[in-house]
């Protein structure tokens, strides 16, 4: 079996500038903290970052910004595509000054395109956002009515790049995710040509038994070590 | 209700919805405050968006916070029964009508039970979150919020702000009282004391049918 695991430094030389890159995480947890980290500081930018959110400044361990909010912070952001922005600040200045574009999309109708893009799905049907401003998103492809009720067609969202974090990840990729970490982690892994996964703890091909691996090691093709933690 | 404030007031009520085996997602905010006064042995559970069916006590316990929040990204944990899940799942539930009851918010409710809550076009765009799906899928919809912002009425003939979902709301507790979104508009079912039908009509921007 192919041992998966490469220095973070690695990992960050993998992703091109301009990359449209999905981050798995719910105001940053379950962000893979220590390769955005390492990205933050890489000079790398124009990125495409499809993203529940923003993350926020602070947060639990001592960050002036937590997760992703960093790569917002150094202005490695063109595109985000996200359903809340409202803990991070500097989403709403740097679109307002011009400096980012911001696609809005409900949470799960979220989750669901990405799931799609995953499994091979033309596109969702949700009854989330008819009669809404969602009827104008770049996503939706209008109305489509089923047994008399009207549902939004949501096109797929896919990526260049899909960077998650586990709890234990193997060394050829399985995973297992602790809490609430998993988030949109579970459906990213599935939705984009090369994903990367953090491991707060490398373990043994085995020590993750089959019964409880939550991604499978076939979405996988990069493990980096991560911040370790209780 | 001396000594208490709205807040509390329309918490305390919000959680005499709550039934017996509910499957139940509260708002970031006040709705969550209703937690705090369901009755002894009422047995529920409370989901988080985020992935948390059966969500714990309140927790100042940071230790873990790195991978266990809720929906607010607080220090938080699953009780004993309860289970993690993914985004995609955990909106599956919502939207798939295995929420009982979702308890929000608003900037205005209108009545036909419209509901605008997410956004204030060039003043405040935080993005709809999981609110969208969350009224959209719930069986029952209950808005709790303070009656008027400065006085301004935010019950209305019609919402005015980009909605969150069209005709949604069943029920807007607020410190004056509860007023139901029925099918021939709004239905105004209890008054709190110190308050009279007139009050609460007066704070309100839509005919009320006073039964």
């Amino acid at each position: 079996m192919i041992n998966k695991v490469i220095p973070v430094k690695e990992a960050v030389e993998k992703i091109p500038d301009g990359a449209t890159i999905m981050f798995g995480g719910f105001m940053g947890c379950g962000n893979a903290h220590r390769l955005i980290g390492e990205l933050a500081g890489s000079g790398k930018g124009g990125f495409t970052i499809i993203s529940n959110d923003a993350s926020m400044p602070g947060g639990p361990i001592g960050d002036e910004h937590y997760g992703i909010a960093k790569l917002i912070h150094n202005r490695q952001v063109k595109k985000l595509i996200a359903t809340h922005v409202g803990l991070n600040p500097e989403v709403a200045a740097q679109e307002q000054a011009g400096e980012l574009e911001l696609v809005l999309i409900p949470q799960g109708s979220f989750a669901e395109m990405i799931r799609a893009g995953g499994a091979g799905l033309g596109g969702v049907l949700t009854p989330t956002g008819v009669g809404t401003l969602v009827e104008e998103n770049p996503y939706a492809e209008g109305r489509v009515a089923v047994d008399g009720r009207d549902y939004l067609l949501m096109k797929p969202l896919t990526a260049d790049i899909a960077i998650i974090a586990g709890y234990y990840v193997d060394k050829i990729g399985n995973v297992w995710y602790k809490g609430t970490m998993r988030n949109f982690s579970a459906v990213m892994a599935t939705a984009a040509d090369v994903v990367i996964a953090e491991a707060a703890h490398i373990v043994e091909v085995g020590d993750i038994v089959p019964e409880n691996v939550m991604t499978s090691s076939i979405f996988v093709d990069y493990v980096v070590p991560g911040l370790g933690g209780a | 209700m001396e000594g208490k404030s709205a807040k509390e007031i329309i918490a305390q009520r919000v959680a005499k919805e709550f039934k017996q085996g509910d499957v139940i997602n509260l708002g970031i905010g006040l709705p969550t405050l209703a937690a705090r006064y369901m009755p002894e042995g009422m047995d529920v559970f409370l989901q988080a968006e985020n992935g948390i069916v059966g969500l714990g006590a309140v927790t100042d316990d940071t230790s873990d916070q790195l991978h266990i929040v809720d929906a607010g990204g607080q220090p938080s944990i699953a009780r004993p029964g309860g289970s993690y899940i993914d985004s995609a799942t955990s909106f599956g539930l919502i939207r798939g009508g295995h929420v009982d009851v979702t308890v929000l918010g608003a900037l205005e409710v209108d009545e036909k039970g419209n509901l605008a809550n997410w956004i204030i076009p060039g003043k405040m765009v935080p993005g709809m979150g999981g609110a969208m799906d969350l009224v959209v899928g719930a069986k029952k919809v209950i808005i709790a919020m303070t009656h008027t912002q400065k006085g301004a009425p935010k019950i209305l003939k019609e919402c005015t702000l980009p909605l969150t979902a069209v005709g949604v709301v069943d029920m807007i507790i607020t410190e004056m009282g509860v007023i139901e979104v029925g099918p021939d508009g709004l239905v105004l079912t209890e008054v709190n004391e110190g308050y009279t039908a007139e009050d609460v009509q007066a704070a309100t921007a839509a005919p009320l049918i006073v039964i």
